[in-house]
């Protein structure tokens, strides 16, 4: 991929709200040719999606839980983990899925309302799919940093107003 | 007290200081640091050698390994061969190097050639020195590079120093090495020694920042500083250092030795991790800076206030002229009215007026929200100033 593709996708992964204007100013070219990289990158799917990172701790109504589950599969002769992680990805409850290396193979991570409710899903869904071998779940207590970004991290800027 | 100390001016900036300080919900462009918090390996490395306890004295030159280190990077850089143990001093910050330089150097009523506009301490620091300032005056027209036939009519009998800043602040200009080449003929003909702070050489935009000791025949006349602030985003951390010939880095440790005694250890101790990992992190920011100047330049002509494009450091210099206002009168109305701040730029020399300093080491929220407040005033005022002409 070209060297501005990057420096657009970059751009973007900062801040998806900045506007195509600015954008285009700021990578130095024309307004059309970013829009038209932008919808060619949707339309690839190398730009999955525009994503808000809410803390929703603050908000005061959130009750939900997350869970981290280290999965082991018995992988299948020609598509390995590929089939038994798809399935997986389709439950609204799984928010995401890697395949690991070490001691198991993929790791989920759910998001219910309760830890019951994980729980449940675990030893309903999850477990009992074909090829699952055995799931560990741990559960979330705190988010300090995600995507990057540290929950209340101290940003003020220290600087004098105006320095030689 | 002496009297030449009652006559020395505080920087300009130190009124304009005063005034933006005391409000609230200020945009500031009038920043002369970078944005960013020192990487996060640096910062870990300094909290790392105070766990272990280096809380001691280093050399007066700085530490061996970070001398060490300044070579090579100075090697990669701009291919310059220095010797750790005789040609570099690590300083408190570029600000002692250009100190200590001139005052190894001048002798009373010696003049210092300085291209204009110019950072604030260029000029007191040559007063104190006993040294007499000399202005040249660059122009927009020639994006504020100094022209040799400049420098040429500028020289006297008494004329010892040339001492410039490129990447410039508060320009933003850069010098590449043709036309440094071609000062370099001038200073070699006049037999100047130069002092070249090369502080910002890290923030080069379009082409490699050239040092100007790498050119043929002036490492001998060249004292070069450089430091840590603006390229590791560094400020607080106060160093910087000289590369120079033997002598004069031996002259100039006698004022260090006898002044500073030496730079603070865990400031050593960071810009040591600094050059050693931070290649990625100096890239990283150079690369944000740089979108930002496309922004703030692009922005700063929409709204009717011209600027050149700055190729170097994170400065952008408008002209305010179209206004009909003084530097002063703009930066201030600006502050009061929209609430944003920009340095007037004869704060940085008689040849900023009719200028003003923008940093963009600022986010790109706070950019294009100050660029929103700016063009509101300068609609404002440029009108009202059109409604004045059409009475008369």
């Amino acid at each position: 991929m070209d060297d501005v593709k990057v420096r657009l996708l970059q751009a973007l992964e900062q801040n998806h709200r900045i506007t195509t204007k600015a954008l285009a100013t700021m990578l130095n070219l024309p307004e059309k040719e970013v829009k038209g990289m932008i919808k060619e990158l949707e339309d690839v799917k190398v730009i999955l999606g525009y994503i808000t990172l809410i803390d929703w701790e603050k908000t005061g109504n959130n009750d939900n839980v997350t869970a981290i589950i280290d999965v082991k599969v018995t992988p299948q002769r020609d598509v390995g983990f590929d089939i038994i992680a798809e399935r997986i990805c389709r439950f609204p409850e799984v928010k995401s899925v890697y395949l690991m290396s070490g001691g198991y193979d993929l790791s989920v991570m759910i998001e219910g309302t309760s830890m019951k409710q994980v729980a449940f899903f675990v030893a309903e869904k999850l477990a009992t799919l074909e090829n699952v071998q055995s799931t560990a779940t741990h559960f979330v207590l705190k988010k300090y940093k995600q995507d990057g970004i540290i929950f209340d991290e101290d940003q003020k800027d220290r600087r004098l107003v105006i320095s030689p | 007290m002496k009297k030449s100390m009652e006559e020395l001016p505080y920087s300009g900036i130190r009124k304009f200081f005063d005034l933006a300080s005391g409000m609230r919900g200020v945009i500031s462009l009038g920043v002369g640091e970078p944005d960013f918090v020192t990487p996060w390996h640096i910062r870990e490395a300094s909290v790392y050698s105070l766990e272990k306890g280096y809380t001691n004295y280093t050399s007066n030159c700085g530490l061996e390994e970070l001398r060490r280190e300044i070579c090579r990077y100075l090697f990669r850089k701009f291919q310059l061969e220095y010797d750790y143990s005789r040609e570099i001093i690590v300083t408190v910050g570029a600000s002692e190097a250009i100190d200590i330089a001139l005052r190894c150097v001048l002798e009373p009523g010696d003049e210092v050639i300085i291209p204009e506009p110019c950072f604030v301490s260029y000029k007191p620091c040559t007063v104190m020195a006993g040294g007499v300032p000399k202005s040249i005056f660059t122009r927009e027209a020639d994006h504020f590079k100094l022209r040799p036939e400049d420098l040429e009519k500028a020289i006297t009998p008494r004329s010892k120093v040339l001492l410039m800043c490129y990447p410039n602040n508060p320009t933003g200009a850069v010098m590449i090495g043709k036309e440094l080449q071609a000062i370099a003929q001038v200073v070699e003909r006049y037999d100047l020694l130069v002092i070249s702070d090369e502080i910002y050489s890290e923030l080069t935009y379009e082409g490699e920042h050239v040092s100007f000791a790498s050119l043929p025949g002036m490492k001998e006349r060249t004292v070069l500083v450089n430091g840590f602030s603006k390229s590791f985003a560094m400020t607080g951390w106060r160093i910087g250092y000289t590369a120079a010939p033997e002598d004069i880095t031996a002259a100039m440790l006698k004022i260090h030795q006898y002044t500073i005694m030496c730079a603070p250890i865990m400031g050593q101790m960071a810009a040591i991790e600094a050059l050693k990992n931070g290649e990625g992190e100096i890239k990283r920011m150079a690369g944000q800076y740089d979108q930002r100047r496309n922004l703030i330049v692009n922005g700063l002509n929409q709204i009717g206030l011209p600027c050149f494009e700055p190729r170097g450091a994170f400065y952008a210099f408008p002209s305010i002229k179209l206004t009909g206002m003084s530097s002063q009168e703009f930066c201030e109305k600006l502050l009061k009215e929209e609430k944003v701040a920009v340095v007037p730029g004869d704060a940085f020399g008689e040849s900023g007026e009719g200028y003003v300093r923008c940093s963009y080491a600022a986010s790109v929220e706070q950019i294009t929200e100050a660029l929103n407040r700016m063009e509101k005033f300068v609609e404002r005022h440029v009108k009202k100033r059109k409604t004045v002409y059409a009475v008369r």
